[in-house]
């Protein structure tokens, strides 16, 4: 073993036991344990999420077609050792004796489905039992509504194309789903053996065939990486993401909120260790002088320097990965009941992300030091002397601030979050002194008026102390503020943004649409809404037209920059009719119409159609309704929030411009799950009306909401930690030089009260500061939050302010004081000995 | 308040009677190193009157410096008592002590103790602005220009010379014009020409000022500078022309 390490070893082994490295190593520790807990139990809960979300798709990846999908794809998966199962969804009429109906059948393969489960019954009021197969051959399960609508029952024999099939089960949940609005009909499941006898898929028949796929995480990738190019006319590869878009927008924004929790706490535990590194870094130094002077070569030093640094960095990081192990477990065990699906296991990755963050935390912070001294004498730096003092003292920090910076962009994934997160920090900093500087002189200058008491004295002189100390007083309070700055922002913004995304989707929102519905059927429908207590039920006019040419440009032969523009420029658009905007649209261009516009030929657009299509306002869209030509002016862009799941249009025109075309009605509504009764009543009376059920559907979004709120929590939890240990380091940081000042006071005659007064005012003003600065700035993020990213009204809390600052201002005090008393009590003598 | 009089050991007068500033009696003291008691000074008196020079010498470990401390009141005896002005003060609680060091005490320190966080100004200023001296700014720039460093009153303790540093301490030990100085090894840190001149500077601001000096060294030369010298042996004091002179006596 070389010398360098042995020295290392036991200068560290000193320091520890010396208590030099004892906060340190806690706040580094902490950051990793903060690192890695939220890490592993973000990747776990993404992990678990994507799989919950694998489970409305049925597999973890799904390639669509509309044709029959080439066999190489699933050769390609065989050899990759994924599972697949193969399905084709088409509309048929099924008949029954002598009703028929249109349904969506689904011919599933005999390992349908690879992710979640089916739950059957033998009726259409029972849970049912949970079973994970397909349909057996010559057996077909319905869905309730169907079972209703056709009359039928368990052993009836249903006729689907020329194959005849026994009802077996009544399907009562099938989480894959699809909360399409266009997949209107109600489901009927057989086996995919079945098909070719059916008959029903001719060539030209419109067919869904899919291929789904499940496997580890790794193997999917890869298999997404190698298909994706290979994909011809016609065919996709989705994950859950583009393929629920309802699903993908709850797991962006949980994503989003535990991401940016996660790179709270790292933030503040990186503060707390920037701020505790302070006392080791001195005492190092003494020891690197003494090296110096025993004769060490200047390499000899830095390497024990490194080493030492090396085995604090590690052993600190074993400890604070042990810890964040410990820690997400025992989140996991707390969300686990959230969850129905076991949290996966979990990955190496944070492990080595710790550790790697440990390491570059603790040269980041040690080696500008080193840097500097290594041109020193040994009696240079015993007297901690430096060659160029000023410039050179705020360049140390230089280093751990990039690392931090580094952090911050791993944490939170996005460019202009990092960016905004650094900014902000930023501007806290430059606040903080700027306050503390103004604030300082100006009580300083109130002091100047009056001293005439002695504890007024003490209070100035403590006061002064801050003068006196300014940079170090002011890391601390940076400290301090950004430690209350995320206490304050997580009381006033956790709530708010929980609830405002739950609130997106109330339990009162519409879960089931009419379409279809004739004018003269329109006082029915009322009536049935009146007879079920209906209050908000919502019925919109809709006129269907294809798009002919754009400013005199035929859209057949324009060239659609992708697929999407082209699949949607080919649909038939419903356009629709209104006197005022819908309440969850937002006009981002061009303006609503007037009531003496009404009759003139305007279009409202949403904004992503218009640009997909590359409409822009005053273009001049001209439609085909029913054969006969419509020109239409844009004359405004609005945004809608479809993850309300209320019915919206794409297209709207002012009252009186579509009346002379048919129209048929939209409704949607809100009626319990299970009370289907009356409404399948309504559909017999009205054989013409389709429902769309998206109850179903919409539990299930409500379900990840619920649990992924739960888990913010606990992350929000461990942020609170982690701003708790800022503030103990920030306490820490400069308790030695304030002992030494303290004692020295002592010896040149202050009582103990003078010192306990003057302690206590200067941290009831670095508190006062701190926290004044810290409310500033979380009621500005606060508000900008709510302003852009909740679109909620920002209500300043005047309570919340106040009695932070007045807690800040008793409360850090009197930690402070409780850290100092016990010296307070020690014969000045043993302390002047020990500084 | 009359003091009784001390019969056990011998009490070391000053050659000429005058009100005495400091008074220790029967000081013993003691302390406690895993389970063994170790015995620094075993039951000494000393009287030291206004004005005086008193060097307090002995080998190094010998206890020199616990006495000044126990004379300061930054610790208390076992057994024994100090008085200042003819006041108890061992007896006086803490800040008790701390009040009438206030009031009557500077100190030079063998490392200076100067806050590496504040100016050479503001560490000269921290006493001062202690007793809420109102023009405490003008008084320690006084202070540092009567010791030469009207230059470098805003360098940081690290950007000045141990000489420089010492300089400071002293300053700062005679802007609050104290009647006592406490002077504990004020060369222990200097080399030979740097350590003569501040010894020069000491008592020369001691001479100016007319107070009070105790000082503790092993440093025969420096002890000499001053009126008395008292050797500390075995935890018990003798005056140390006693001691020239029981040694002449012993070898004719």
């Amino acid at each position: 073993m070389s010398i360098s390490f042995i020295l290392a070893w036991t200068q560290t082994l000193s320091l520890w036991r010396a208590g030099a490295l004892r906060v340190l190593v806690l706040s580094l520790v902490l950051a990793v344990s903060a690192i890695t807990a939220v890490g592993f139990f973000t990747q776990r809960v993404e992990t678990a999420l994507n799989q919950q979300g694998s489970l409305l798709l049925g597999g973890d990846i799904a390639l669509l077609s509309d044709h029959v999908i080439d066999e190489k794809f699933e050769k390609n998966a065989v050899s990759l050792g994924i599972d697949i199962v193969k399905t084709y969804e088409f509309v048929s009429m099924v008949v029954f004796g002598e009703t028929s109906q249109l349904a969506e059948i689904k011919a599933v393969g005999p390992s349908f489905p690879l992710r979640g489960n089916l739950s059957i019954g033998q009726t259409i009021n029972e849970t049912g039992q949970v079973i994970k197969s397909a349909p057996k051959l010559g057996e077909a399960w319905l869905e309730p509504r169907l079972a209703t609508l056709l009359n039928l029952k368990i052993g009836d024999v249903l006729e689907v194309g020329e194959r005849k099939l026994r009802i077996s089960a009544i399907l009562l949940h099938e989480p894959s789903r699809g909360g399409d609005m266009f997949s209107f009909a109600p489901r009927l499941m057989i086996n995919a053996a079945d098909l070719p006898t059916t008959k029903l898929i001719q060539i030209g028949s419109r067919v869904k065939y899919q291929l789904l796929l499940a496997a580890d995480p790794q193997k999917i990738s890869r298999y997404f990486a190698q298909t994706k190019p290979q994909l011809g006319m016609g065919e996709k590869i989705e994950d859950v993401r583009n393929a629920r878009p309802e699903i993908k927008l709850a797991l962006d924004k949980a994503q989003q909120f535990l991401g940016l929790s996660a790179m709270v706490s790292v933030i503040l535990a990186i503060v707390a260790m920037l701020l505790s590194s302070l006392p080791y870094i001195k005492q190092s130094l003494d020891t690197v002088a003494l090296l110096r002077c025993f004769g060490a070569s200047k390499n000899t030093v830095l390497q024990v320097l490194a080493i030492q640094t090396l085995l604090i960095a590690f052993f600190s990081a074993l400890l604070g990965v042990a810890l964040g192990f410990i820690g997400q477990f025992g989140l996991a065990q707390l969300a686990g009941s959230l969850f129905l699906e076991v949290l996966p296991p979990v990955s190496a990755g944070p492990i080595f992300v710790g550790i790697i963050a440990s390491i570059s935390m603790m040269f980041a912070v040690v080696l500008p030091h080193v840097w500097q001294m290594r041109n020193l004498t040994a009696m240079n730096i015993l007297r901690r002397e430096t060659l160029k003092q000023t410039s050179a003292d705020q360049a140390k920090f230089l280093p751990a601030a990039l690392v931090m910076c580094g952090m911050i962009f791993w944490q939170a994934r996005d460019a202009t979050l990092a960016f905004s997160t650094i900014l902000a920090l930023l501007l806290l900093c430059v606040v903080i002194i700027v306050f503390s500087y103004v604030l300082v002189n100006l009580v300083k200058r109130l002091f100047n008026l009056s001293t005439k008491t002695q504890s007024l004295n003490d209070v100035k002189l403590g006061v002064l102390g801050l003068k006196r100390r300014f940079a170090l007083s002011t890391v601390q309070m940076i400290g301090f503020s950004i430690g209350l700055m995320v206490l304050i922002l997580l009381a006033l913004i956790r709530g708010d943004l929980i609830r405002n995304w739950q609130a997106s989707l109330p339990l009162d929102a519409p879960n089931r649409f009419v379409i279809n519905i004739q004018p003269a059927q329109i006082n029915r429908l009322k009536q049935f809404f009146a007879q079920q207590k209906i209050d908000h039920a919502t019925i919109f006019p809709m006129v269907r037209g294809r798009l002919i040419s754009k400013n005199g440009e035929n859209v057949a032969q324009t060239q659609w920059s992708n697929e999407r523009a082209k699949r949607l420029a080919e649909r038939e658009f419903n356009l629709s009719w209104a006197a005022k905007m819908q309440s969850d649209n937002k006009l981002v261009s061009g303006r609503w119409w007037t009531e003496q516009e009404y009759g003139q030929p305007s279009l409202s657009l949403e904004q992503d159609l218009a640009k997909t299509l590359g409409i822009q306002l005053g273009d001049k869209l001209l439609f085909d309704i029913a054969g006969s030509p419509l020109t239409l002016t844009v004359t405004s862009l609005r945004k809608v929030d479809w993850d309300t799941m209320r019915a919206n249009f794409f297209a709207v025109t002012p009252l009186g411009v579509l009346d002379q075309y048919a129209a048929n009605y939209i409704s949607s509504f809100h009626l319990p799950i299970g009370v289907d009764a009356p409404l399948n009543q309504l559909i017999r009376e009205y054989p013409n009306l389709t429902v769309i059920d998206v109850a179903a559907l919409m539990q299930q979004v409500r379900g990840i909401m619920q649990k992924m709120s739960s888990t913010i929590e606990y992350v929000f939890a461990f942020s609170l930690i982690a701003g708790v240990a800022v503030l103990y380091a920030a306490l820490v940081a400069t308790r030695e030089e304030r002992i030494a000042e303290a004692t020295l006071m002592r010896v040149f005659g202050a009582s103990r009260r003078q010192v306990a007064i003057a302690y206590v005012a200067e941290f009831a003003y670095i508190g006062f500061i701190a926290a004044f600065v810290a409310v500033f700035a979380a009621n500005l993020l606060a508000y900008y939050l709510s302003a852009t990213l909740l679109n909620i009204p920002f209500q300043f809390n005047i309570t919340l302010a106040i009695s932070t600052m007045l807690a800040a201002t008793a409360l850090i005090p009197l930690a402070a004081w409780l850290g100092l008393r016990g010296f307070l009590n020690i014969p000045a003598k043993q302390l002047l000995n020990s500084i | 308040m009359q003091q009784p009089p001390v019969i056990q050991a011998p009490v070391i007068h000053a050659p000429v009677v005058q009100a005495a500033v400091i008074q220790a009696q029967e000081i013993k003291y003691n302390f406690t190193s895993h389970d063994n008691q170790i015995r620094i000074l075993a039951g000494l008196n000393l009287s030291i009157n206004a004005g005086e020079q008193v060097a307090i010498i002995g080998s190094s470990g010998s206890g020199k410096s616990t006495l000044l401390s126990l004379l300061a009141g930054l610790d208390i005896p076992n057994n024994g008592s100090v008085q200042i002005n003819n006041s108890p003060f061992s007896s006086l609680d803490e800040d008790g002590r701390a009040a009438v060091r206030a009031a009557t005490m500077g100190f030079v320190f063998q490392s200076f103790q100067l806050l590496s966080s504040l100016t050479a100004l503001e560490n000269v200023m921290l006493p001062l602005q202690l007793k809420n001296q109102p023009n405490a700014k003008a008084l320690s720039l006084e202070a540092l220009n009567k010791v030469g460093l009207s230059a470098r009153v805003q360098h940081y303790p690290k950007q000045l010379s141990g000489g420089e540093q010492q300089r400071v301490a002293i300053a700062r030990a005679f802007a609050t014009q104290p009647a006592i100085l406490f002077a504990d090894e004020p060369t222990g840190n200097l080399d030979n020409s740097t350590g003569q001149m501040i010894v020069d500077l000491l008592f020369e601001m001691n001479a100016q000022a007319g107070t009070t000096l105790v000082l503790v060294t092993h440093d025969i030369h420096l002890a000499h500078r001053c009126q008395r010298q008292l050797m500390l042996e075995n935890g018990i004091l003798t005056e140390l022309t006693k001691v020239i002179e029981s040694a002449t006596l012993t070898q004719s």
